[in-house]
């Protein structure tokens, strides 16, 4: 029983990061109907961006405190993911508004190919890694109930929080502010929500700069666990079941569909693996998004594609 | 139509090419007279969509530009406003074909309809209950989502959705399209209560010309881009030629189909 919970919350903390990267394509695509392609490149480029920040900030400034260090490089890196923003609005959207959505799906390829470019030109293509003083060691909790206790990562605990934290806010303000609405609004009908007089441009920049602080903290939790290296940009393939199984339209979906997934993937390893000589673990999510893929489209949580006849 | 005061909205000349290539407005002139009803009239491709595209400025989406000519509202040039700023000056533009935010409640898209203003919650409050006084039939379904309403409560939600901006003008594209006649007749019927009630001015693009002459003022004539004939909207309604290609009746009576193919009434401003 304590080994079956311990697999259990390792496979919700797994989620939770997984669906950290998913809140990026459903933020995205929510406010402008596009399936952002370029959410992994933008993971990597905040967390290279971190990850040099943090160590230039103090060579910079003969800073001491590493907290300090810490936080000003993550305001740094920030700005940067903002200014990504503004330049994807001013060079790619602006020149692309109703235009089909094959085709903005294209130009944010295009933005992914040129942010890894960038990132690797300024920040280096070496492999960083980012130190935010999450703890390290594993805690045992409940030892008086199981026996031996349940082995937890404390790291883990912490990444999964400030997910869960990010994603109550990100879903209080989509659906109770003005500028959540108005999100919703171009994400239904560009030019409406134009004709009406909401301003595309700034309601783009926002979204993108909401999707790189995602992006951003995403890209130092998985940095911090993983090291910031090129192959960080391929977590964002860990998010595309993810939003297929939650539906891309749905914040708690993205949540939702992480931690099953992540639950699912390690059970799966540990109870089913043994019987069918192991790796599961590695295609359980597509497989899983495949079948959702033919018996529920739009996903769990997903819009209806509504059409009227 | 008195000549003397500046209308609010005076349009010039105005030619308007898409694509850099296809030219659809060669040269449209009208005026709109504060609170007045005015329409534009003509079959499909005459331009009608075009011109309310052009005052609202939403052409530029749909690659379309105003090369000569000029739009004026209130004597203040407008061509190089976005369609928000020209919001905020009290112009808004109600789409052809509705353009709900379907998976958006109709009160949230009423509420979208608000977003350009700055004059707090309790006016916008006010302003939504007005609303929901001149379309009871939005209040009762004001929780379900606006995809799953009826066309003639989205045309009703389109057009309120633009009056929670506190417009004082309202460019309506079609609001007649897809919609059973009883249901143009009552949402005719509320345009020209806003009209005579709130003052809103309306600038109409209409295909169903016989509607529209019941309700509008003024009347222009549209065929190919050009304004052909203009008048008030009850000598229109009484014109010959109007009768014969817009009105579908004739001093004749009903001809038959045959006849037709032999003899068209030659329209007089083809010279």
């Amino acid at each position: 029983m304590g080994f079956f919970l311990e697999t259990l919350i390792g496979g919700l903390m797994a989620g939770m990061l997984y669906s950290l990267v998913a809140l990026g394509f459903v933020l995205i695509f929510k406010a402008s109907g596009v399936f952002n392609f370029a959410q992994g490149a933008m993971v990597l480029f905040a967390a290279l961006a971190m990850a040099r920040f943090s160590t230039w900030i103090p060579q910079w400034l003969g800073l001491e405190s590493a907290a300090l260090a810490n936080v000003l490089a993550f305001l740094a890196a920030g700005a940067v993911m903002f200014l990504v923003a503004w330049l994807v609005e001013r060079l790619v959207l602006r020149h692309l508004v109703n235009q089909e959505g094959a085709t903005l799906l294209m130009a944010t390829l295009g933005i992914a190919y040129i942010l890894e470019g960038i990132g690797g030109t300024l920040f280096g293509s070496d492999i960083y890694k980012i130190d935010v003083g999450m703890p390290k060691e594993p805690v045992m909790i409940l030892e008086h109930v199981f026996d031996g206790g349940l082995l937890i990562n404390k790291e883990d605990f912490v990444a999964a929080s400030i997910a869960a934290l990010l994603v109550a806010l990100l879903a209080l303000f989509f659906q109770k502010t003005t500028t959540g609405r108005a999100l919703r609004a171009v994400a239904d009908d560009h030019q409406a929500a134009q004709s009406i007089g909401i301003p595309l441009h700034r309601i783009w920049f926002i979204v993108w700069c909401v999707a790189g602080v995602v992006a951003l903290v995403a890209g130092v939790i998985w940095g911090s666990k993983l090291g910031v290296q090129f192959s960080l940009s391929t977590v964002a393939l860990r998010g595309l079941p993810v939003v297929i199984l939650g539906g891309l339209t749905s914040i708690p979906g993205a949540i939702i569909g992480g931690l099953i997934i992540g639950v699912g993937e390690k059970l799966s390893e540990v109870y089913l693996g043994p019987l069918i000589g192991g790796g599961i673990e590695i295609w359980f999510a597509y497989q899983l998004a495949l079948v959702f893929l033919l018996l529920r489209p739009q996903g769990l949580f997903g819009e209806k594609i509504i059409d009227r006849v | 139509m008195t000549e003397a005061t500046t209308p609010l909205l005076q349009v010039n000349s105005i030619e308007v090419i898409y694509n850099h290539v296809i030219l659809v407005l060669k040269g449209v002139s009208f005026s709109v007279p504060e609170g007045g009803v005015v329409a534009l009239l003509g079959g499909n491709g005459a331009g009608k969509t075009t011109t309310l595209r052009a005052v609202s400025n939403l052409l530029r989406g749909e690659r379309g530009e105003v090369t000569k000519g000029t739009i004026a509202l209130r004597d203040e040039r407008i061509e190089a406003l976005t369609p928000a700023e020209l919001v905020l000056r009290g112009v808004i533009q109600v789409m052809e074909g509705r353009h709900c935010f379907g998976h958006l409640s109709i009160e949230e898209n009423l509420l979208t309809g608000a977003y350009t203003r700055r004059d707090g919650k309790a006016a916008i409050a006010e302003t939504l209950a007005k609303v929901y006084d001149y379309f009871p039939r939005l209040k009762t379904r004001r929780k379900s989502q606006a995809a799953y309403t009826s066309g003639g409560e989205q045309q009703m939600c389109a057009i309120g959705r633009a009056l929670m901006a506190n417009p004082r003008m309202v460019l309506l594209d079609e609001p007649s399209m897809g919609l059973a006649p009883q249901i143009v007749d009552e949402v005719f019927g509320i345009v020209r209560r806003l009209n005579q009630q709130e003052g809103v001015t309306f600038l109409l693009a209409e295909q169903n010309t016989n509607m529209a002459l019941r309700y509008a003022d003024f009347g222009y004539i549209l065929e190919n881009g050009r304004v052909v004939m203009e008048g008030a909207a009850k000598d229109l309604a009484i014109n010959e030629d109007v009768k014969e290609f817009y009105l579908g009746l004739s001093t004749v009576g009903r001809k038959s189909f045959r006849d037709i193919k032999h003899y068209r009434r030659r329209k007089r401003w083809l010279s």
